[in-house]
């Protein structure tokens, strides 16, 4: 199939059992492409976007119409309806909240379909866990272009769904394969089965064959999966089928013999091209929650502020109705003198005061170790040490942690952020030392990294251990003047961003050129020629918390 | 709506299910934290308890499902007595719900339209003698973890806001789930859960398959599968009815009491809660296997349920805590 009748396909099938499949989530950029899917959808569809707020999705009290109307108004949540198709934009971006509350509108099985409209770039985490495990297809639309487009296939009348039989040896292969791909939800292997029953259904079979398996497997398995299968041993592969068709369907002559090693091939087509670079690495080890970054203002969710009447005041504000009352109160006998009719207090909406909250963002601290040949020779193990104890800092703050590490020629990103402290201890001590000293790399990947964890509302500080003597210029060409000229730019640039940045020397002795280092990037400077790891976590730590 | 998947019917995660049984029977024990990956039945099993546990009588004009008319809180100003007969409540609490809705708040609407203080019950209110669930805890806002952490401490709800001030009872049993890769619980927040057990999915293929066949027939076939699972569901309730008898006359030995704290002091968990939970939670144990006496066979396969949670971390062991539990357990008791 190619990704065009591929997501056509899904698109039959999440409408025919919305319930079992849930939707669609499809990996496109916008384009004539993806508007040309989104016209194949019903008319009445719903847009959701990731800055909906919690009032808007499920519901909440409507504080105009109330004050009109003198009585309680509720507005009903978008997701609040039946037989829906909602279109999610920008489904990468989707906060923890609003995922969890469409897996609930999901769960409730209230024949809604989700289309979500992923547009992540390679540099950026994949849309939240929680709904791509539950949504059944993983289609993308990201290559292709209009001479794509084919004409849409018809279908006769389908069959009701669950009157198609299901033998049992399609339920054990789709099982086989789930592993076999190593997807271990098991979400996915009955996704798959419920697929392949739509799909049965919709082409008019009462019996799900080899065909509708194979189709379910492309749709829902293959896009899951974490390892590649190793197609020149088709005998190895799925252990169960063979043996076990023989002994528990031997009568039934409808019964298929799936062959997986054609199911594999199925698969293999439809495998994403990046696969071998995601394994081993959980991009979505990103979370939510609250921790010591920065303060901000906001009107939804944090520790309560004195209310104001000025201010943010989104749609989601909250009114502090005690304090509204309270402006109100002194206006009541002249208000009731001119509208006599009424009971009850009469608010205008000057009187209205919202709830302001005070929320601290996470924060993340980027490490970007040197681990050069001097800095090896110097004292990467101390550093490592050092980074270590932080770690387990970080854990007690709940910080999330990024690991960057420069040496040779480049810098390397070997960790993003994440709160796995467990994975970031593995890949510091798996970091081996030797070569150049390419400060000005190492300087850029933090302040790639920082950027686009601020975007994600973190707030970045950036811990530099490097024993200064860079050596390598940004274009990887050994030129002393130059590499110290690029660091200089760098630095100024993450000052510019107002990164917070600490820059500790783990020279033999301090360098003069790594405090000017620190000057440009605004940030504070350490030296540390005698100390251990100890004395080093303590220095960050207090510098961190100037209380 | 269809009625939930059946209890009975979840394949394999024996831990969860015992952990859950044991809070049915004692619901002091204090409640369950389960953490393991997507997809495992989390959530299908904390709502086919529901289904499962036996119903509650409770005043019907309460808002706080009070047994009789003198635990009504005087706020609700009950008077009528009349009790009707409701299933046991489980209360999800989801994440994005507000303080408000939580432990209640002002009534808005009789204020705006009658300037009335009146108080309207939130979620732990409706949570009292019941469970209350927090699905993905572990992205739950931490203003909303301070509440709770309150109130499943002392079983009651305190409001001190926007002028009122109300107490109710609010004592319930806290079931939450989470998948630990997003992020870690708060160790006082850890330390509210009773039980905790890791779920993880079968690596076994035929398990796997019979999982897929069951909940297809739940699915598709539903009317037979409920027929199928109904009486054994009904044998488990009546074991849990019988297990709470059973535990008033339970006996405990000295030699048990020394043989928890000897635990907990060798493995080092922090405050006295260890020692307590794991006790009630052996002693439930007990009566669902309908034993009359406490016996070391029965702490030692609580303990790892009981205590994995409570040691002090260390953030970088890899190991995670359950084995050291379970080292120590076969150090302790032989």
């Amino acid at each position: 199939m190619t990704p065009w009748g591929r997501a056509i396909t899904a698109l039959r099938l999440a409408e025919l059992d919305p319930d079992g499949l849930g939707g669609i989530m499809l990996h496109a950029h916008s384009g004539p492409v993806r508007d040309a899917f989104l016209a194949q959808l019903p008319a009445t569809l719903r847009r959701l976007h990731p800055g909906m707020g919690q009032d808007a999705l499920t519901g909440g009290i409507d504080v105009a119409g109330s004050l009109a109307e003198g009585t309680l108004v509720r507005q009903r949540g978008t997701l609040d309806t039946a037989n829906t198709t909602f279109v999610l934009g920008m489904a990468e971006r989707t906060p923890p909240l609003m995922a969890n509350a469409i897996a609930t509108l999901l769960d409730q099985r209230r024949a809604n379909i989700i289309i979500a409209l992923d547009e992540h770039t390679e540099d950026e985490p994949p849309p939240p866990a929680t709904l791509t495990d539950r949504i059944a297809f993983h289609v993308t639309l990201a290559d292709q272009g209009l001479h794509d487009i084919e004409p849409v296939a018809q279908y006769g009348a389908p069959l009701p769904v669950n009157s198609v039989k299901v033998p049992d040896t399609v339920t054990e292969t789709l099982v086989a394969l789930a592993v076999t791909l190593g997807i271990s939800s098991m979400r996915a292997p009955f996704l798959a089965l419920t697929a392949s029953r739509a799909h049965a259904a919709l082409s008019g079979r009462e019996c799900v064959t080899e065909d509708d398996v194979a189709v379910a497997a492309e749709l829902v398995l293959a896009p899951r999966a974490t390892q590649v299968p190793d197609l020149t041993e088709p005998d190895a592969e799925p252990p169960a089928p063979e043996p076990q068709s023989e002994a528990t369907e031997p009568t039934n002559p409808s019964d298929p013999q799936l062959p997986d090693d054609i199911l594999l091939a199925a698969i293999q087509t439809a495998l994403p091209p990046d696969l071998l670079s995601r394994t081993g690495t959980n991009p979505n080890k990103n979370s939510a929650g609250s921790g010591a970054g920065q303060r901000r203002i906001g009107n939804r969710r944090g520790r309560p502020l004195p209310s104001r009447d000025t201010g943010v005041r989104g749609s989601d504000a909250r009114v502090d109705l005690v304090a509204t009352l309270r402006a109100a109160i002194p206006w009541q006998p002249l208000r009731k003198a001119a509208q006599s009719g009424r009971t009850g207090p009469i608010i205008h909406p000057t009187d209205l005061r919202y709830k302001r909250y005070e929320d601290l963002s996470d924060r993340l601290l980027i490490f970007a170790v040197d681990a050069s040949g001097s800095a090896a020779l110097a004292r990467l193990a101390e550093a490592k040490g050092a980074v270590e104890l932080l770690l387990a800092e970080a854990y007690a703050r709940r910080d999330h942690v990024a690991l960057i590490s420069f040496r040779g020629n480049n810098a390397e990103t070997l960790l993003p952020p994440t709160r796995s402290l467990v994975q970031t201890k593995r890949r510091l001590a798996e970091l081996p030392g030797g070569g150049g000293t390419p400060l000005a790399s190492g300087l850029q990947a933090g302040l790639e990294t920082a950027l686009a964890a601020s975007r994600k509302g973190l707030s970045p500080v950036l811990v530099l251990l490097t024993d200064g003597r860079s050596n390598v210029a940004l274009d990887g060409s050994a030129n002393r003047q130059q590499a110290a000229a690029d660091a200089e730019t760098l630095a100024r640039q993450i000052a510019h961003h107002r990164i917070d940045s600490i820059v500790i020397d783990t020279g033999k002795r301090p360098e003069p050129a790594l405090r000017t280092l620190a000057l440009s990037l605004r940030g504070q400077y350490t030296s540390l020629p005698r100390a251990d790891a100890q004395a080093l976590a303590k220095t960050v730590s207090a510098t961190l918390d100037p209380s | 709506m269809k009625p939930p998947f059946p209890f009975s019917a979840i394949v394999g995660q024996t831990e969860m299910k015992q952990a859950m049984l044991l809070t049915a029977i004692d619901p002091s024990i204090g409640g369950v934290l389960v953490f393991g990956d997507r997809g495992t039945g989390k959530s299908t099993a904390v709502r086919a308890l529901a289904a499962l546990l036996p119903p509650i009588n409770a005043v019907k004009a309460c808002p706080v499902n009070s047994a009789s008319l003198s635990d009504c809180p005087a706020w609700a100003n009950v008077t009528d007595n009349a009790t009707h007969t409701i299933p046991t409540p489980v209360i999800d609490l989801p994440l994005g719900a507000s303080e408000d809705r939580v432990t209640g708040a002002l009534d808005i609407e009789k204020a705006l339209t009658k300037g009335e203080k009146a108080f309207q019950p939130g979620l732990l209110a409706a949570a009292n003698r019941g469970y209350l669930y927090i699905d993905e805890v572990n992205l739950l806002e931490d203003h909303i973890v301070d509440l709770l952490l309150d109130v499943a401490q002392s079983g009651e709800n305190v409001i001190e806001r926007e002028g009122l001030s109300i107490r109710h009872a609010a004592r319930f049993v806290l079931v939450g789930s989470g998948n630990p890769e997003e992020g870690e619980l708060r160790p006082q927040l850890l330390d509210r859960f009773g039980l905790s057990v890791d779920v993880a999915s079968p690596t076994d293929i035929d398990e796997r398959v019979e999982v897929i066949k069951r909940r297809d027939a739940f699915e598709n076939d539903n009317a037979a599968f409920m027929l199928r699972w109904q009486a054994e569901d009904a044998a488990l309730r009546d074991q849990i009815l019988k297990a709470r008898k059973t535990l008033t006359k339970l006996k405990t030995p000295e030699s048990s009491l020394r043989d928890v704290a000897e635990l907990c002091i060798k493995l080092g968990s922090d405050g006295l809660r260890g020692e307590l939970t794991l006790l009630k939670a052996a002693r439930a144990y007990a009566a669902l296997r309908d034993d009359t006496a406490l016996t070391r066979a029965h702490i030692r396969d609580v303990a790892p349920m009981a205590l994995r949670h409570r040691l002090r971390r260390d953030p970088l062991d890899e190991a995670g805590s359950g084995t050291r539990v379970v080292r120590m357990v076969e150090d302790v008791l032989g």
